[in-house]
């Protein structure tokens, strides 16, 4: 399948990322990760010319819906290898680990391992990591597709209130076009490898001129 | 709930009888072994020097050869999990699991041919004006044979556990920065430290009770183990307490080994995953690759060569007159006979257990007792061969002509080795019918014979020919009991060509081992590919 995608979103901002199974939304994501790399065209990220750079140097950090969490480390160890990957913290860097667990709502949590913490938990543990990290590009590929809806909502204002305080330019790919409007200003709607609609959440959601897009809500927001 | 329990109860009533018919077997055994044992005051056992050495010879080439083997395997599981663009790598998996199937006693005359005095790394050696030396009998030799079986085997056990490492974790790596080092330490060392004392506990244990290596490549009392030692008492010196002694230390020490592995942890399940394979972000440059590939094709290499010598020998020896010998071809015809009935026995066996195993697990609930019915369809992982098989060679021999029976206890007990197999390669597949077809069986009506012909044969024929296949090509190569009930009557193709290489008619042992390889290979593709249809799952 081919994949050509053009899309341009403000710093700071949080698009939502919406299309059928399949479309290419994560792999739009895998492509600004640099775990794909594209193999015509450029990929900026705040006026720098990243096509080229290995995952690790990318100002960016992305959350899976699974397996963010390394099994066989604590909650603490797995934020602090957002900041060294050796692990090799000084007391500081611990003091930061414990900052952002306080602020995902871990607080106090920081020795237990992953296997004793719910799914909700584990994403928290993947978010603290994210404020660690302090890359100013957010990537969240569908990581509260298997959380209920009560608790989606909850993990969507967490990230809502993250990205304001760090100024976090995300995008994040979901299902429901309710996650869209909760917590993103501007969608796109990926369709068979490209971009076929972008603009304002609200206002996108409510187009009718392109069939895909309808196709693809079904009179879900009707 | 009420109406289901009488077919219910049937479906364990199969398994059940099996079982309790196998106990019945090791502790008749057992008595046996233990009557024959009380002649001797074991006081006197403490102190006798040759069994202490040979004790300590048995753990200490078991040791050094799980060692080898498993050390090797790691960097060689490592290098394939990593390129998966290695050329052939289908290939290469299937030729890793050649050792398998190939009998050990052919194996052995292959090793011979490499390594020996006149074998082809001598001969490159000469050639080449190096020092050439005679170092194959003895702990080399049976150390070389043990790395040529284990270390396959090993790398497929261990692959797994680099295949369940999600796509996701790979490039959590690549975007946290992590290098060589720091990923080894993250990633594939938690990974491993669940497999490798698993692994390294089979492996000690095939080498420890591996017979055929050490009978054949094993020289005087220096390199004798305890396998070999109560083939030795009960075939040279015919004496019947020494031989129950030794195997009832031999069972001993078989038991405080499994004990001990269960011990460092149940086996982890790692489930090898399919989907996108995501390559890891510290590949490498050209030199890391050149290794790798280097790593890789030197198992491949060790793996193929004593195989090919096997066929060369054979081709370049005396072929029509061996072929044109009757005692090839009735020892040849008895290793096909054995090989199918025991064959049959053993999957027969399985599935009696397994049926039964997977109603406890999936009905009732009952994960313990399942797990228990089918270790005790493993038996033969715990008691030994060559223990059963003297314990019944002790316990028959007043009673009728042991020499005789020798194909009924030969595939009696290659059935029991064959077992272990099947419950792992049925046992997966039968238990998810269950899971998922059960319910909508019983409300269909569907059952018996009807249900086994739409449900669970299309489902299972290709792991039931797999099982047919691998248990018929074990038997036909196996150099174990026979050898303690084998007679000029009852030969074997693996007893016959011990018996050349005993000899030392080289020439007829190179034409009879390729005979050999090619009956095990034949059965093997033949029963599989007819057992196991087209349409393999």
């Amino acid at each position: 399948m081919d994949f050509h995608f053009d899309l341009t979103v403000a710093s700071g901002d949080c698009t939502a990322v919406i299309g059928p199974s399949g479309a290419g939304k994560s792999t739009l994501l895998a492509l600004i990760a640099g775990f794909e790399l594209a193999d015509a065209g450029r990929i900026r990220i705040g006026g720098l010319d990243v096509t080229h750079w290995p995952a690790a140097k990318r100002p960016v950090t992305t959350v899976f819906q699974e397996h963010n969490l390394f099994a066989h480390l604590d909650v603490a160890a797995n934020v602090g290898l957002g900041i060294h990957p050796g692990l090799e913290l000084d007391d500081e860097q611990r003091r930061m680990v414990e900052r952002a667990l306080d602020k995902v709502g871990l607080g106090g949590m920081a020795k237990r391992v992953p296997s004793t913490l719910s799914g909700g938990e584990r994403q928290r543990v993947a978010l603290a990591r994210v404020l660690v990290r302090r890359r100013p590009v957010l990537l969240l590929d569908e990581p509260f597709a298997a959380l209920g809806p009560a608790l989606r909502r909850e993990m969507l204002a967490l990230v809502a209130e993250l990205r304001h305080a760090g100024n976090l330019t995300t995008l994040l790919v979901s299902h429901h076009p309710n996650d869209a409007l909760l917590a993103a200003e501007n969608t796109a709607f990926v369709s068979d490898g490209r971009i076929l609609a972008y603009g304002e959440t609200r206002a996108l959601l409510a187009r009718t001129d392109c069939p895909e897009l309808t196709a693809y809500l079904g009179g879900a927001q009707t | 709930m009420v109406g289901r329990a009488e077919p219910l109860r049937q479906r364990l009533a199969s398994g059940i009888a099996v079982l309790a018919l196998l106990a019945a077997l090791v502790a008749a055994a057992f008595v046996a072994l233990f009557t024959a044992a009380a002649q001797i005051e074991p006081r006197l056992l403490w102190e006798d020097v040759h069994l202490r050495r040979v004790v300590a010879f048995s753990f200490w080439q078991a040791s050094l050869s799980t060692l080898l083997s498993v050390g090797l395997a790691l960097p060689v599981a490592r290098a394939l999990s990593r390129r998966h663009e290695f050329p052939g790598r289908e290939w290469l998996l299937k030729l890793l699991g050649l050792p398998l199937v190939v009998p050990t006693i052919v194996a052995v005359f292959g090793i011979v041919a490499v390594y020996g005095q006149s074998g082809l790394l001598n001969r490159v050696a000469g050639a080449l004006g190096l020092p050439v030396g005679q170092y194959l009998y003895g702990l080399t030799g049976i150390l070389i044979a043990h790395v040529f079986f284990n270390l396959p085997l090993a790398v497929r056990l261990l692959l797994p556990a680099w295949q369940s490492i999600p796509g996701e974790t790979w490039r959590l790596a690549a975007q946290l920065g992590m290098e060589s080092g720091h990923i080894v330490k993250h990633i594939e060392w938690p990974l491993l430290r669940q497999v490798v004392p698993q692994v390294s506990g089979l492996v000690f244990m095939l080498c420890f009770t591996s017979f055929a290596v050490v009978l054949t490549l094993g020289g005087g009392p220096a390199a004798t183990t305890i396998e070999v030692a109560i083939y030795q008492a009960l075939r040279y010196e015919f004496d019947l307490g020494q031989a129950g002694l030794l195997a009832l230390l031999q069972l001993l020490f078989c038991a405080l080994i499994v004990a001990l592995i269960q011990l460092v942890g149940r086996t982890p399940h790692v489930e090898p995953l399919t989907g996108v394979r995501q390559l890891r972000p510290d590949l490498g440059g050209r030199g890391a690759r050149a290794a790798d590939y280097a790593l890789v094709a030197l198992a491949a290499l060790s793996t193929l060569l004593p195989i090919i010598a096997v066929v060369m020998a054979g081709l370049t020896g005396p072929v029509l007159s061996v072929l044109g010998e009757w005692q090839t071809w009735r020892s040849l015809l008895l290793s096909l006979g054995i090989a199918l009935c025991s064959a049959s026995l053993a999957v027969a066996a399985a599935a009696a257990i397994l049926v039964a195993s997977r109603e406890l697990r999936v009905n009732r609930y009952r994960d313990r007792s399942a797990e228990a019915m089918e270790l005790g369809g493993s038996l033969i992982l715990v008691v030994p061969p060559l223990v059963l098989g003297t314990g019944l060679f002790i316990l028959l021999r007043p009673v009728v002509d042991v020499l005789a029976w020798a194909p009924v206890v030969v595939i009696g007990v290659n059935a029991l080795m064959g077992m272990p197999y099947v419950i792992r390669l049925l046992g997966p597949p039968m238990t998810r019918i269950t899971q998922r077809h059960d319910r909508l069986c019983a409300s269909l009506g569907l059952g018996g014979w009807a249900r086994f012909r739409i449900i669970e044969w299309p489902l299972l024929r290709a792991p039931i020919g797999l099982s047919l296949a691998l248990c018929a090509a074990l038997s036909t190569g196996d150099l174990g009991v026979i050898a303690l009930f084998g007679s000029q009557q009852t030969t074997t193709l693996p007893l016959l060509l011990y018996q050349r290489l005993a000899a030392y008619r080289m020439d007829e042992a190179a034409v009879t081992a390729l005979v050999l390889l090619l009956l095990c290979l034949a059965l093997f593709v033949v029963i599989e590919r007819s057992v196991a249809g087209r349409a393999r799952a």
